[in-house]
C-alpha cells in the first residue's frame, strides 16, 4: 500500500516542490485546524454546564409556575376553556441575533414583549391577584426557556460543527499528510535512481570512448608503419593549386 | 432597535391543559392568518397520530423558533425529536405538573452523555 497510494505525478525536482510546499500547507491547515476545535471544545464545555444549571433551574421555576396556576384555579375556578379560546396575538416574541466562535456562527434568542395582553380582563371579577402573579411567573419561565433555547441551538449547532472540524483534523492526519510524504519519498527515489543511471551512463560513455581510442591509436600505428606519413590529407602549404570554392562558373 | 429588519418569532407549546394555558396567559399564543394556532393542547384522548401532526407542522413552520413541549409528550413521539438535528427550530423539553423533570430521557442530554464523564451532570 505504501507504494501504491500516492499522488499521480511525475517524479521530477519540481514536482518534489510542489510536494514539499503541499506538505506545509497541509502542516499548517492541520494546527489550524486543531486549535479551531480546541476554541469550539471549550465553548462547548461552557454551553454545555450551563444547559445543566438552566435545566435544574428551569424545573424549579416551572414547579413555581405549576404552583400559582393551581392557586389561581383555586381562588377563579376554572378559566382554562376562556384562555384557549381567547388567543388572538403574542404577546412575547422571540428575536434571534448571531454570536461567532472561530467562524461559526451561533443563534441567540431574545425575547422581548409586543403588543399588549390579551388576558387583561382575565381574574377581573375574583382571583386577580393569583392571576397576575401566575402571569408573571410564566413570563418568568418563559424567559429562562428562550435563554435556554439558544444555549441549545448553540449546542447542537456546535456539536456538529466540532465533529466535522475533528474529522477534517484527522483526514489531513492520516490521510493527507501521509500520502504526500509518501509521495515525497517516491520522488526521492526516483530521482536518486535516475542520478545513479546518469552516472553509469557516463561511465559506461566514458569506457566506450577510451577503448574506441585506443583501438583508433592502434590502428593508426600500424597505418603509420605502413605508409609513412602520406596519408590521404591535402596539406595546403604544399599544394600550389587550390580550387576556388565561389567564383567558378 | 437594531433588529426591526428580523421579524419576531414564535414560541409553539405542546403540552397538557395546564402547560398550555400557563404559557398563553404568559403571552405566547397566536392564532395565525389561517386561524392555525401555535399550541396544541393534549388531553388523554388525543392520539399520537395527531401530536406527530402538529409536531410536524410546527417543524415546517418558519414563524417558529422554539417548540416547548412535556416530557411525557416528548416521550411519545421520541423517534420525531431525535429525527429532529437542526438547530432551528429549538425544541424544548419541559416538565409538567404531574410529571417531574427527568434529566436521563432528554434527547440532548442523551447526545451530549457521551462526551462527558457522569460528574458533570450533578
Amino acid at each position: 500500500m505504501s507504494g501504491k497510494d500516492r499522488i499521480n505525478i511525475f517524479p521530477s525536482r519540481m514536482a518534489m516542490t510542489i510536494m514539499k510546499a503541499r506538505l506545509k500547507g497541509a502542516q499548517k491547515g492541520h494546527s489550524l485546524l486543531k486549535k479551531k476545535a480546541d476554541a469550539l471544545t471549550i465553548r462547548f464545555r461552557i454551553i454545555l454546564k450551563k444547559i445543566i444549571e438552566t435545566k435544574q433551574l428551569m424545573g424549579d421555576v416551572m414547579k413555581e409556575a405549576s404552583f400559582s396556576l393551581a392557586e389561581a384555579k383555586f381562588a377563579t375556578g376554572d378559566f382554562s376553556h376562556l384562555v384557549l379560546q381567547n388567543v388572538n396575538k403574542a404577546q412575547i416574541k422571540v428575536r434571534s441575533k448571531k454570536d461567532n466562535v472561530a467562524g461559526v456562527t451561533l443563534p441567540i434568542f431574545e425575547s422581548y414583549t409586543d403588543g399588549s395582553d390579551s388576558y387583561e380582563l382575565a381574574g377581573l371579577s375574583r382571583g386577580g391577584q393569583q392571576i397576575d402573579k401566575l402571569k408573571k411567573n410564566y413570563a418568568k419561565a418563559v424567559e429562562l426557556l428562550v435563554d435556554l433555547a439558544s444555549l441549545q441551538t448553540s449546542f447542537v449547532t456546535l456539536d456538529e460543527v466540532i465533529k466535522i472540524t475533528n474529522r477534517r483534523v484527522n483526514a489531513i492526519e492520516h490521510v493527507i499528510i501521509p500520502k504526500i510524504e509518501r509521495t515525497l519519498s517516491y520522488i526521492t527515489t526516483e530521482l536518486d535512481e535516475r542520478e545513479r543511471e546518469e552516472f553509469f551512463r557516463l561511465k559506461k560513455i566514458q569506457n566506450k570512448k577510451k577503448k574506441d581510442k585506443k583501438v583508433k591509436e592502434e590502428m593508426q600505428k600500424e597505418l603509420g608503419i605502413q605508409e609513412s606519413g602520406a596519408d590521404g590529407q591535402r596539406n595546403l602549404l604544399e599544394d600550389d593549386h587550390d580550387e576556388d570554392l565561389l567564383f567558378t562558373s | 432597535m437594531a433588529h426591526l429588519g428580523i421579524k419576531g418569532k414564535l414560541l409553539a407549546v405542546i403540552g397538557d391543559e395546564d402547560t398550555c394555558t400557563g404559557f398563553l396567559l404568559g403571552g405566547v399564543g397566536e392564532l395565525n392568518k389561517h386561524r392555525h394556532p401555535n399550541f396544541l393542547v393534549v388531553s388523554k384522548n388525543t392520539p399520537v397520530s395527531e401530536i406527530e401532526d402538529s409536531f410536524k407542522a410546527f417543524l415546517s413552520r418558519t414563524d417558529i423558533a422554539i417548540i416547548l413541549i412535556n416530557q411525557h409528550i416528548a416521550e411519545l413521539i421520541r423517534h420525531q425529536l431525535d429525527a429532529h438535528v437542526k438547530p432551528t427550530p429549538a425544541v424544548l423539553e419541559i416538565p409538567s405538573k404531574d410529571h417531574p423533570y427527568d434529566a436521563s430521557k432528554d434527547s440532548i442530554l442523551l447526545r451530549a452523555k457521551g462526551m462527558f464523564s457522569a460528574d458533570d451532570f450533578k
